[in-house]
């Protein structure tokens, strides 16, 4: 069964045409991102398999390796029955090319045979992974999966202006054998030791030798945030332009995700036209600073910036009235459908003679910083920074308020927060308006990152990402907000062929959050106060 | 005693049904009321129509000289009214300290600009509300649990909790829907002591709805009886437990006559 399975599911990849597609991109030595997706797809089915197998270690070698051997015959036949039978009727993706991957570009009798062997191989192999301990097992898969991750972004490593010391590890395209083995290697020492180190400090904590002083925590906190802030600006200088130019992106996604994190993580209001706020902060500053002919007023960005603000901050007022009895599914809906009026708004031949239509506006004037004018991916990185900084310091400050908690009070039960004293419109509505303006930041800040504004870039696809990469992060954590930003859209910048395929990898990677971490990457911390009232009082 | 609380003529219907019809009832300050009833007879809609989630048809409540029918739940509670609930409804995902703080939310005044800047003003209240938060919970005997999800405590302290929260708003009317169900009669006994403290300690009035025959005639200073939206009795717990009326509504017609007759024929 299980070999079946898994069987299928890679010739699910391998029709879609995935396999194909990643194929061209070497990872680790000659191995493809092809062969690894057909690697990960089954070796997930087998792995399963092997755990939840309850027999002794040779009958689970067996077992695993016959149903990795069937799935590798199921595989295998497709290329296998090609020569007689035309696939490519049903699955268009079929062809010469794919065949001659899948068999290894052997004979097809050949290939179908090293397929099956190669099947049986990997089942025994995972299913030899499932012996040894818990720790040594989940040790062996994060480094894999490390490996695997680095040798995909191995191209990063050569974008940066000190890609020079890297050569050595790596291919023409992706890690080679020395490279492999050495992050392999390495991830392994880090987990090893990661182990040892809170071994030591459990050991230290039951024998209560602990020292407690209360000062170390906050030295500590400081040395990270100090030595996270020199990282952040190093950075680009590190980089180099081309993936500045993708950490802005990233970044502009992160201001955007903090005040929706607002909207939906705190108040716990389902919005689905986040997008429009981010077009009304694109727009306001396209007309107020354009030098072609649409602009209006001829801004700098710093006049402008407030400008942006203020619209989408109405606008998110203006939103939140109608919807204040609303919630839930009915809420989303007309979000959903605000979001929408906006683009069409933009696209619209009503409004063509003061916004451009589907032509857009051009022209639109970078930031002046002093004599100096913001221009390269680099300049833009630290503005960006700096608007992350402010986003993420009021909205860190907002949660421990007393408006953070009539937020979250909402959230958890609208009827009892009212019962409480909380006014639910005017809280509804600075949650909406708070929202709103993080993303008119965000939207001023593309509009002059980008140089032009369309119509067509803020299709509700922004506003899905927006969402998922907070369910990705953990909703309503500050820190979920980033990580779920750099793995939603920082990884998709990178990786050129997954573009056709993103959508297929977020609905991946949603379905396997909610099955194995529904709190997300990083879930929001309970704070701990009690403890910090005692040690005051003391 | 001057009341504190005023019920006239209240009427409250969903559609055809009349689910509190005219009725009358009146909490002194510094009492212990309750509410009892067969379930379905209004006592809960009762408690809606004062703490404004209902507005009732006709009628007023007029809470410490104040007509406050029809007022949204948020203006209730400034007032000084505070509730439990049947079925316990805490802010689960938040930590039992959080859940008092939010109590506390019509107390304080802070804006989201003192929150960002920390002002003085923020730094002050947030302060008190700590401490004020701390002081509620070792009130209720909850100390060291106020890092927990309100979600992850025991049964007894969600109760506790619920009623801490109410507390933080300062009350001077608090309503107690059902605060013994589901509790063992260890945990009965506890709670009623507990809401005896509550009215030595900080001089509220207190209003119950219950279904422990026991819980009602032991705390309660004065009781109403309702069935089918009606008060049909009201009295001293003595008053209440002779009345055939009352006997009636709880064990049905028949009941009553043959209770009656027999209490009748023992009194002779």
């Amino acid at each position: 069964m299980a070999g079946l399975l898994a069987g299928a599911v890679a010739l699910y990849f391998t029709l879609v045409g995935m396999v194909q597609a990643f194929s061209k991109r070497a990872v680790v030595a000659s191995l493809s991102l092809g062969h690894i997706t057909l690697l990960l797809a089954a070796g997930t089915v087998l792995y399963v398999f092997a755990l939840r197998d309850r027999t002794s270690g040779p009958g689970r070698l067996l077992q695993t390796a016959f149903a990795g051997g069937l799935g590798g015959l199921l595989l295998g036949l497709y290329p296998y029955l090609g020569q007689w039978v035309d696939f490519h009727y049903m699955f268009v993706r079929t062809s010469p090319e794919l065949y001659a991957l899948l068999r290894f570009g052997l004979s097809p009798t050949a290939g179908l045979v090293l397929m099956v062997v190669a099947g049986a191989a990997l089942g025994a192999l995972l299913a030899a992974l499932t012996l040894p301990g818990r720790f040594w097992r989940n040790a062996i898969i994060e480094a894999s999966l490390v490996t695997i991750t680095v040798g995909m972004l191995s191209d990063l490593f050569k974008g940066m202006t000190i890609g020079g010391i890297f050569t050595p590890f790596l291919n023409a395209e992706g890690l080679n054998y020395i490279g492999a083995v050495l992050v392999f290697g390495l991830t392994i020492a880090y987990v090893v030791f990661a182990r040892r180190r809170r071994e030591q400090r459990a050991a230290l904590e039951a024998s209560g030798e602990a020292p407690k002083t209360p000062a170390q925590p906050d030295t500590r906190r400081w040395m990270v945030a100090g030595v996270l802030v020199i990282v952040l600006l190093a950075l680009p200088a590190v980089l180099g332009s081309y993936l500045s130019h993708v950490l802005n992106m990233v970044g502009l996604y992160v201001i955007m995700g903090l005040g929706l994190n607002i909207v939906v993580g705190y108040a716990g209001l389902l919005d689905l036209g986040y997008v429009a706020f981010f077009a009304l902060g694109a727009y306001t500053m396209g007309l107020l600073t354009s030098t072609g002919p649409l602009g209006i007023a001829h801004f700098t960005f710093w006049e402008a910036l407030p400008f942006s603000i203020v619209v989408a901050l109405i606008a998110g007022i203006l939103l939140g009235i109608p919807v204040l009895r609303m919630r839930g599914d009915y809420l989303a809906i007309v979000t959903l459908g605000f979001g929408e009026i906006i683009r069409i708004l933009a696209l619209s031949n009503w409004l063509k003679p003061f916004i451009g239509g589907a032509q857009g506006i051009l022209l639109i004037k970078k930031p002046p910083f002093g004599p100096w004018t913001l221009t390269t991916p680099i300049h833009f990185y630290y503005l960006i920074l700096a608007g992350i900084g402010v986003a993420f310091f009021v909205a860190y400050r907002l949660r421990e308020s007393r408006l953070g908690r009539a937020w979250m009070a909402m959230r958890e039960d609208e009827d009892v927060a009212e019962a409480m004293g909380i006014d639910l419109v005017t809280t509804k509505l600075t949650a909406f308006a708070f929202g709103a303006s993080f993303s008119g930041l965000s939207g001023a800040i593309f509009a002059s990152y980008v140089g032009s504004i369309f119509p067509h870039s803020f299709n509700l696809l922004i506003s899905i990402n927006v969402l998922s990469l907070i369910i990705v992060g953990g909703v309503g954590s500050l820190p979920g907000v980033v990580v779920g930003s750099l793995a939603l859209v920082g990884l998709p910048e990178l990786l050129r062929e997954f573009a056709e395929y993103r959508m297929l990898m977020y609905g991946l990677a949603l379905i396997a959050m909610m099955l194995l971490k529904p709190e997300g990457f990083w879930p929001e911390p309970i704070r701990k106060r009690e403890l910090r009232v005692e040690e005051s009082g003391d | 005693m001057a009341p504190i609380l005023i019920a006239k003529g209240v009427t409250k219907r969903f559609g055809g049904l009349v689910a509190v019809n005219s009725l009358d009832f009146t909490i002194e300050e510094g009492s212990i009321a309750s509410v009892i009833g067969p379930n379905g007879a209004g006592k809960t809609t009762f408690f809606n129509c004062i703490t404004g989630f209902y507005t009732p048809e006709e009628g007023q409540i007029i809470f410490n000289g104040h007509e406050i029918q029809g007022f949204r739940p948020d203006k209730v509670t400034r007032m000084g009214i505070a509730r439990t609930y049947q079925n316990i409804r805490l802010f689960a995902n938040m930590t039992a300290l959080e859940n008092i703080m939010v109590g506390r939310h019509p107390l304080m005044h802070h804006n989201w600009w003192d929150a960002i800047l920390h002002t003085p003003r923020y730094r002050k209240e947030e302060k008190e509300a700590l401490a004020e938060a701390q002081r509620l919970l070792n009130f209720v005997g909850m100390s060291g649990l106020g890092d927990q999800m309100a979600r992850n405590l025991p049964y007894g302290a969600q109760r506790r909790l619920e009623i801490a929260r109410a507390l933080a708003s300062k009350p001077k009317l608090l309503l107690l829907d059902e605060p013994t169900a589901g509790m063992n009669p260890n945990e009965t006994a506890e709670m009623i002591r507990f809401i005896r403290h509550l009215r030595d300690e900080l001089g509220l009035s207190i209003l119950l709805i219950e279904h422990d025959m026991k819980v009602v005639m032991t705390i309660s200073e004065k009781i109403a009886v309702m069935d089918f939206g009606k008060k049909i009795a009201e009295g001293k717990p003595e008053e209440i437990q002779r009345n055939p009326r009352v006997i009636e509504a709880y064990l049905g017609r028949g009941a009553a006559s043959g209770l009656g007759g027999s209490e009748a024929a023992a009194t002779v």
